[in-house]
């Protein structure tokens, strides 16, 4: 199943790479996983989407727990929650294609960050599952590239996530 | 504030720490640290052959003493020879604080000489680590590393000191702080009480109890506790490789050790107890043998202080995190407070059958009078020893031959590589347990193989003044090897045959000490009682032992613990 792991760690150098060493050396999986830092500047917050049976979500969240420089880990799956991804996609768009690709953005309430006379550059926001929409819905208008941020996510409700 | 340099900071914290010995070996980005060394004499270096024995040195004094084993080495190649020591501590969870130099900051990430990112290479094989990239920053730094290598679930820690940051023209402020406060870092030390009293009510439920400890109990130092704990239950207790010694292997409740090497008594104990008690142990694949047959009609508790460690391979019934000492004495309290004692009806019955599976005995070995046996040796050196030495052991048959013919009853004296299987382990680490005690008994049990890959630390060893005993059970085979392949390869041994092995006892001469050649079995006793009477030397004593003798029982890859081949 897919979970959602947000996690606090101390702002320093190499945290990342605990983070990614550790998923790469015990061959947990990774989905997407993102990592800025938060309002308060000595600590960082990571979200990472991965799979796993309960038994595997339940040593990742111990074995995240156990990096010295992580401060705190939720699974915010199981509460409600939001969930949010950005895209930003270029489109290679000539003749009645342009139209098209003008309506899709408006339909997914996208923006359009940049234009040429043969490429729109459009920015999907939502859940993960309509930005694959989204690149399900452009068909046959050819992708000339893309960027994908990786999920972020926050508990629903005025209770967060704090040191 | 008086100012110091960081070298002399270093030097200043390792005293703080009450550091007495430290291991290690110079270089170019450890020089201005090594003059600080040189400048004082409350803390005194030990100047090894190569970098891992430094490391396995470190970790031999921590396993005997309970302290913190303390490495310094050099950047670069220092740094990487010294990651197989690391590794090897960070298995089987042994506090040692490592100081590996660095290139001037400057410099790093530019390929400079002897660089090498020690942070990143070392990352997977420590507890943690760190970059001290400001003088300032130091002291502070060895207070978490001796802090974070010491508690919780103890572990290897790596502090990674650029050349520049030691440099003795820059003096700064030098206080050693009294307190570590790291708001990610608070191991657990008091169990649950609610999971504790659910415990004891099925501990006490048992039909067909069985206590499985591990190395936490030693690590935990809660080996009374233990004993206590066990003995007024009178429930069977067998314990892992890494766990000998904590309960008194002379006694009657102890069944022996468990796994793919234990015995016929501990592994049926497990199959088909129905409490099964795991203290301080982490149900490794050696231990469990196939995990869809392990235990099968048994409840679990799992006491340790490290969470990661439960439900990881076995899920288990009643979880309780913390110091194993501390929750064995909260039942014990329980116990002995609400006046509880368990189902003495089953316990008879339960104890006959143990007692008939014993009755197999299946540790015996055939006799020869042509060929030594080495498990007769092993034996033969408990007996001389009085069952009191400290025993390191290499990797191979016969560490398993220690660990099952020498009966440890005390903790901290049975000194092996059980998690990493690091061959060249065994030399080193007897050194580091004698530099700890000068005045015991030190014996490495080793092999042919096993003793060549560090074998340089010889002449340490003369240099220091540490004279152990090296039993090297000679079978001209890497014998594990040789043994699977023969069980499993149809007897293709391949590359298990050791050709062009050295006069050992030419060698152990050469290094300035004793060596003996022992090929007789009628010669074994009286040897080990001559080289055990050689105090001061260091006596290098080569058994020839039976080339085709393998270590039975054994629970083959993929069977379950009532599976076992027997002799």
């Amino acid at each position: 199943m897919r979970h959602i792991i947000s996690l606090l760690m101390e702002n320093e150098a190499g945290a990342l790479s605990r983070v990614a060493g550790l998923f790469s050396a015990r061959g947990y999986n990774i989905e997407s996983l993102t990592v800025a830092p938060t309002h308060d500047a000595t600590l960082s917050r990571m979200t990472i989407v991965t799979r796993g049976d309960d038994q595997i979500i339940e040593q990742i969240i111990k074995q995240l727990n156990k990096l010295i420089d992580v401060v705190k880990v939720q699974d915010i799956q199981d509460a409600p929650h939001i969930e949010r991804e950005l895209m930003l996609i270029k489109l290679q768009a000539s003749g009645e294609q342009r139209d098209e690709v003008f309506r899709l953005a408006e339909i997914f309430r996208g923006q359009i960050l940049d234009v040429t006379d043969s490429s729109y550059v459009v920015q999907i926001t939502g859940p993960g599952a309509r930005l694959d929409a989204f690149v399900e819905a452009v068909g046959s208008i050819p992708v000339i590239e893309m960027a994908r941020t990786g999920a972020l996510g926050l508990a629903r409700g005025a209770r967060g996530m704090t040191v | 504030m008086e100012l110091l340099s960081g070298g002399e900071i270093f030097v200043r914290c390792l005293q703080e720490e009450g550091v007495d010995v430290v291991f290690g070996y110079p270089g170019g980005a450890v020089l201005h640290i090594y003059d600080a060394i040189f400048q004082q004499d409350k803390v005194k270096h030990v100047l090894v052959r190569h970098e891992q024995g430094a490391t396995h040195m470190a970790d031999g004094y921590a396993r005997a003493t309970g302290k913190v084993g303390v490495v310094l080495v050099t950047s670069g190649p220092g740094a990487t020879n010294a990651v197989t020591g690391i590794a090897t501590a960070n298995m089987d969870s042994i506090p040692m604080v490592v100081f590996t130099g660095q290139v001037p900051t400057h410099l790093i990430g530019n390929d400079a000489f002897q660089e090498v990112d020690n942070v990143g290479i070392t990352r997977p094989c420590v507890k943690h680590n760190f970059l001290v990239k400001d003088v300032r920053d130091m002291a502070a730094t060895i207070k978490k590393a001796f802090y974070i290598a010491s508690t919780g679930r103890p572990g290897p820690v790596l502090v990674d000191i650029p050349k520049d940051v030691t440099d003795p023209k820059v003096k700064v402020p030098f206080e050693y702080p009294r307190d570590v406060v790291l708001r990610s870092y608070n191991p657990t030390t008091k169990g649950h009480g609610g999971q504790i009293k659910k415990a004891v009510d099925l501990i006490l439920s048992a039909k067909r109890p069985m206590l499985y400890t591990g190395g936490g109990v030693i690590l935990g130092c809660a080996s009374e506790q233990l004993t206590r704990f066990a003995r007024r239950l009178n429930y069977p207790i067998t314990q892992t490789l890494m766990g000998l010694g904590a309960y008194p292997a002379s006694d009657r409740q102890f069944v022996g050790m468990l796994g793919m090497h234990g015995t016929y008594e501990a592994n049926m104990g497990m199959h088909h107890c129905d409490v099964l008690i795991a203290v301080g142990s982490r149900f490794d694949d050696r231990v469990t043998g196939n995990l869809a047959k392990f235990c099968p009609t048994a409840k679990i508790v799992h006491i340790d202080v490290d969470p990661a460690s439960i439900s990881k391979n076995v899920k288990v019934d009643v979880p309780i995190v913390g110091q194993v000492g501390d929750v064995l004495n909260e039942m014990l309290r329980l116990m002995e407070h609400e006046g509880r004692a368990p189902d003495a009806e089953a316990l008879a019955a339960w104890w006959a059958q143990i007692e008939e599976w014993r009755g197999l005995e299946c540790m015996k070995f055939k006799w020869s009078d042509e060929v030594i046996k080495p498990q007769y040796v092993v034996q033969k050196l408990w007996e001389v020893t009085g069952g009191d030495a400290y025993v390191t052991s290499d990797v191979g048959q016969h560490q398993m031959w220690a660990a099952q013919y020498y009966p440890f009853d005390k903790p901290n004296r049975w000194i092996n590589s059980g998690g990493l299987g690091t061959m060249g382990f065994g030399l080193p680490a007897a050194l580091g347990v004698k530099m700890a005690y000068p005045d015991a008994e030190v014996a490495c049990v080793t092999g042919e193989g096993s003793i060549q890959m560090n074998i340089q630390e010889l002449s340490t060893a003369l240099q220091y003044q540490l004279p152990v005993k090296v039993i090297s059970l000679n079978n001209r085979y890497l014998g594990m090897v040789r043994q699977w392949q023969e069980f499993f390869y149809s007897g293709r041994y391949a590359m298990s045959y050791m050709e062009a092995l050295p006069d050992f006892v030419k060698l152990a001469e050469a290094y300035g000490h004793v060596g003996m050649l022992i090929d007789k079995p009628a010669d074994v006793e009286g040897a080990l009682i001559e080289a055990f009477k050689l105090k001061d030397r260091l006596v290098f004593m080569d058994f020839r032992t039976d080339p085709t003798e393998n270590v039975y029982p054994m629970v083959p890859a993929g069977a379950g613990l009532n599976e076992m081949i027997l002799v």
